[in-house]
């Protein structure tokens, strides 16, 4: 029962429907039937955060040293250079996300047309 | 709608074409290319986009379709990246509503939270008079979602004629969105500690178990930051 397991037309939209909006809406609904009861310095909410964060990461990792279509014509190196040359560029200019994204593109790209892809 | 409800919508709908806004349109530049390369058709993505709307849980689904992985481990993985959503809306409700505000009225505010538009929020709801700040709130998160839905449709539909140095840019945006914002906010040390395990078990996974490279990744970076974080905190205090 994967994506495209089943070749009708609302298959990806029920998958949707399942892994994404229910999977997302119902701690959102909770969150308003909850009231004041979650402590945003608790340990279990630091879990959360911990568990949530690293399951992102994980995607991030993948579609570095797994990447498809045009990005996967570009050596690990250069994949891996231009997203360390971001993260150094945002810690460098006070966390600024715009100065990291704008760094790793200018990398990814200088080198994906040194090398004449 | 009265006018003045009507005038409060309206300044939320202005809120949205701001810095936060124009990074967050980035993120979703990104997402429409991420998208395609998934195999997602144009309306699907854009499905997606409305129907989930927050990012890390989207880009978590994707990342479970490019697995291969099965209706349940991807539910499962969404669920467990989108619990931190109950605390945002626990933390704003108070903020947003007033005695006579209707539970139907929350819930479809509480599905415009997500992490963009739930920080302006935070920050801007008070100098909003409390009894618009439901209307402020509507006009600021439904426009990002209708704004983003329509950006990701175009996107997607300009990707396929990018040339390849465009078009990996555009893969590439999704990943340095996510490094430099969760990075950035990381409320504790140990978020940083749980990216840094992430980042490597997620690859590392994917080849030796690629239908659950997401949960192990996550369960298990989270569980040693989770640990790394109890040991810290057990030597401050001692």
């Amino acid at each position: 029962m994967t994506f495209t397991s089943f070749d009708a037309w609302w298959w990806p939209y029920l998958f949707i429907l399942i892994a994404g909006w229910a999977a997302t809406d119902i701690w959102r609904y909770l969150g308003v039937f909850v009231g004041g009861k979650v402590r945003e310095d608790s340990d279990a909410m630091v879990l959360v955060r911990c568990v949530a964060t690293a399951l992102v990461a994980g995607v991030i990792g993948n579609l570095i040293i797994f990447p498809g279509g045009a990005l996967a014509l570009a050596p690990m190196w250069l994949r891996i250079g231009a997203a360390a040359a971001g993260f150094v560029a945002f810690l460098a200019v006070r966390k600024q996300m715009l100065a990291g994204i704008i760094a790793a593109e200018i990398v990814l790209v200088g080198g994906f047309l040194a090398l004449g892809l | 709608m009265p006018d003045r409800a009507f005038d409060w919508y309206l300044r939320g709908v202005r809120a949205a074409f701001s810095i936060p806004g124009l990074i967050l349109s980035s993120a979703f530049i990104g997402f429409a290319g991420l998208a395609r390369e998934a195999g997602l058709t144009v309306w699907e993505a854009m499905f997606m986009t409305g129907i989930v709307w927050a990012l890390p849980a989207k880009v978590v689904l994707i990342g479970a379709i490019l697995a291969g992985a099965s209706l349940p481990a991807a539910a499962f993985a969404v669920t467990l990246s989108s619990i931190r959503l109950m605390p945002m809306v626990v933390a704003l409700l108070p903020e947003l509503r007033t005695e006579k505000t209707r539970t139907w009225v929350l819930l479809v505010l509480s599905h415009l939270v997500a992490v963009t538009s739930w920080v302006m929020a935070m920050d801007r709801l008070k100098t909003v008079p409390r009894e618009m700040r439901t209307s402020w709130y509507l006009g600021l998160g439904s426009t990002l979602v209708i704004g983003n839905m329509l950006l990701v449709g175009v996107v997607f539909m300009i990707a396929g004629q990018l040339p390849p140095a465009a078009s990996a840019a555009l893969l590439m945006l999704t990943p340095i969105y996510f490094l430099t914002s969760l990075w950035g906010s990381a409320r504790e040390r140990a978020g940083h500690v749980a990216m840094a395990i992430g980042i490597v078990l997620g690859p590392v996974m994917h080849v030796l178990l690629p239908a659950f490279d997401l949960l192990i990744a996550g369960v298990i970076g989270g569980g040693a930051a989770f640990a790394f974080h109890l040991a810290r905190k057990g030597r401050a205090t001692t």
